[in-house]
């Protein structure tokens, strides 16, 4: 059957399976809403989990760019994983247990402050929307991708099926359709590279195949680090990035995926604190899948790439090539004019120009997989992208009708008028996030670094001291998470937008990158929020017993 | 009383599953990625598979420890 129709019948029936989920799981009450009830299972709570914590970026750009980068990748292999370590050793259990709806909720009642709240509401918002216009654009390019409708179409599609899941159902929505998204996408990535490990080193296991050789008995990564040096590359298996900086990036990835607050919020649907901690591993679990094999795809694809097109007649090149080539992915300028296609480190005789994002999209192209498993793809980065735009609508949508309205502007409203809030909300939301996917501000790719930055210096100090520490009060809470903001926006604006006189790799503080700079920025937090809470009165009775409260099962 | 002893109990479990958490990550995987990578096993260099393999592996088993080692706990606790 043609591509095509097999493209149209994997989306169509991926989609209408989630709008029938929607329609089985409308929200009645606010708790619904925003917790799903509270009554999900830990391990259907990891699969939700998982689903919206890989991200268009996840699914397609991951494995190209750690195909590219070899070693240097590692930084996202550890960093997106690392966190939920800390989420479910420091965080997960102890907000269960608090047991509100949102972050803000913890930090304006552990804090006994409204500011708290207010810079709580502040970071949430600014962290999920540069996140959602991403995911947006995602769907919008993965549409005109495979079923050649142009962009805008694509997102406006997308959009639709969003709003009505989430607005309909809200996290109890959310959480069910993402569960179905993550069979999807996991399927979808699985199966091309089980095929691809199986053709190149005779193992299906990719994780295996990874570290056996190919058909001439050389290790496959022995040879990538030998093709690489003879192409002027740095060595697959050892990186270019400064060891201080690698470690600043990891460190600043992990402590920011535990402070993101769309993750968080999904350990407030479980029953009790000990679904939580499960959860966390089931997510971690299922996450890891993806996560082990993504490297493995990397290599099989370098090392494909670079036999195919080294160094070979331009005309012999393969079907997907040209194909490739209409998209924009893949570039040849005959420099030299030999007619061969070179390769190379050096800008100045390098001929081809190969973008991240085809080592997964045209990996079952280049396999030779037949065409269903393209349209899988399709499926797959669809559900990437929708499950994780999800997630972050409906935190945006609870800060403001319930951090916001409920907590702060009319405390009076009735449950019914905070779940009429909410809808109108998320409809915004969605509306906004639309906007900026159809025009997205150059800063979007930029800004997913400034994301978990922001997250790791404000939420991250503030929690963790929140449930560890009970002399911790509200005045060092505040100027702690302040100054962690303040620092980390500073920084980013100086050396990503060239704001307050800007500067370049030579000007970094102590060499360290703006998406490592989290970690600086997180320890400043720290030691602030110490030292002013030193100084100033311990919070009252009350509260120290709402700590130790947290603490017990 | 019986908090303190749970509470005290639960932050050890943390301190060395953490302890844990940073070895295989920034410990074989960056800080020491490069003495590491001298040894191979099959066709991976020891450092390269901490920090792109072993670590996530690691990460999954700890949370795993800290479920069992907190189930146990609990059911201490509630008796």
């Amino acid at each position: 059957m043609e591509l095509q129709y097999w493209i149209w019948i994997a989306v169509g029936l991926s989609f209408s399976l989630y709008i029938g989920i929607a329609i089985w799981s409308r929200a009645a009450s606010t708790k619904e809403f925003y917790v799903a009830g509270g009554g999900v299972h830990p391990i259907a709570n990891g699969m939700a989990t998982a689903a919206d914590w890989m991200s268009a970026a996840s699914f397609i750009s991951m494995a190209g760019i750690i195909s590219f980068g070899g070693y240097d990748g590692s930084v996202y292999l550890m960093g997106w994983t690392g966190g939920y370590v800390l989420l479910a050793l420091l965080l997960a259990p102890y907000l269960r247990k608090f047991g509100k709806f949102t972050v803000p909720d913890f930090i304006g009642d552990r804090y006994y402050s409204n500011t708290a709240r207010s810079v709580a509401v502040f970071c949430t918002l600014i962290i999920s929307f540069t996140y959602i216009a991403g995911q947006m654009r995602g769907v919008g390019v993965v549409f005109s991708r495979y079923l050649e409708v142009d962009i805008v179409t694509g997102v406006l599609i997308g959009m639709g099926i969003v709003l009505f899941y989430a607005v309909l159902g809200g996290m109890k929505g959310i959480t069910y359709t993402q569960v179905a998204q993550y069979c999807v996408l996991i399927f979808a990535f699985m199966v091309p590279a089980i095929y691809i490990s199986f053709l190149v080193t005779g193992n299906v296991v990719p994780q295996l195949g990874f570290g056996s050789s190919g058909a001439d008995g050389v290790y496959l990564l022995d040879k990538l680090d030998g093709l690489h040096k003879e192409l002027g590359f740095h060595e697959y298996t050892s990186g270019s990035k400064s060891l201080f900086d690698v470690f600043c990036i990891t460190m600043a990835l992990m402590v920011g995926t535990a402070g993101l607050p769309h993750v968080i919020v999904r350990f407030f649907t479980v029953k009790k604190v000990s679904d939580a901690r499960k959860s966390a591993g089931w997510a971690l679990l299922f996450i890891a899948i993806l996560y082990t094999t993504a490297p493995a795809i990397a290599v099989f694809s370098r090392t494909n790439l670079i036999e195919t097109v080294s160094n070979q007649p331009y005309d012999e090149m393969p079907e997907w090539f040209s194909k490739w080539e209409t998209t924009g992915l893949l570039g040849f300028t005959d420099k030299n004019e030999d007619g061969l296609i070179q390769y190379n480190a050096d800008t100045t005789v390098n001929e081809l120009t190969v973008d991240a994002d085809i080592m997964v999209l045209a990996n079952p192209e280049i396999a030779q997989l037949p065409n269903w498993v393209i349209a899988l793809l399709a499926a797959g980065a669809l559900a990437a992208a929708l499950s994780t735009a999800a997630g972050l609508l409906l935190v945006i949508s609870s800060a403001v009708s319930h951090d916001l309205l409920k907590k702060m502007v009319m405390p009076e409203i009735s449950e019914r008028g905070e779940l009429i809030a909410a809808r109108v909300a998320a409809t915004g939301a969605v509306c906004l996030a639309g906007w900026f996917g159809i025009n997205p501000p150059g800063f979007v790719a930029a800004t997913v670094a400034l994301a978990f930055g922001l997250a790791a210096s404000s939420f991250f100090p503030a929690i963790l001291l929140g449930i560890f520490s009970k002399r911790i009060n509200k005045e060092g809470a505040i100027s702690g998470m302040l100054v962690g903001i303040s620092l980390m926006l500073f920084y980013m604006l100086k050396f990503k937008f060239g704001w307050f006189g800007g500067g370049t790799k030579a000007d970094w503080w102590f060499g360290i990158s703006p998406e490592g700079f989290g970690t600086v920025a997180m320890i400043a937090n720290f030691l602030v929020t110490l030292v002013v809470s030193r100084q100033t009165p311990a919070p009252s009775n009350e509260i120290q017993k709402l700590v130790e409260n947290i603490r017990n099962p | 009383m019986k908090n303190n002893i749970y509470w005290k109990k639960n932050i050890r479990y943390i301190t060395i599953l953490l302890s844990l958490w940073f070895i295989i990550s920034f410990g074989c995987g960056i800080l020491f990625v490069e003495e590491l990578n001298t040894i191979t096993i099959g066709g991976f260099k020891l450092g390269f598979w901490f920090a792109q393999q072993g670590s996530i592996f690691g990460f999954v088993g700890i949370i795993f420890t800290y479920i069992f080692l907190m189930n146990k706990l609990d059911k201490n606790f509630k008796k």
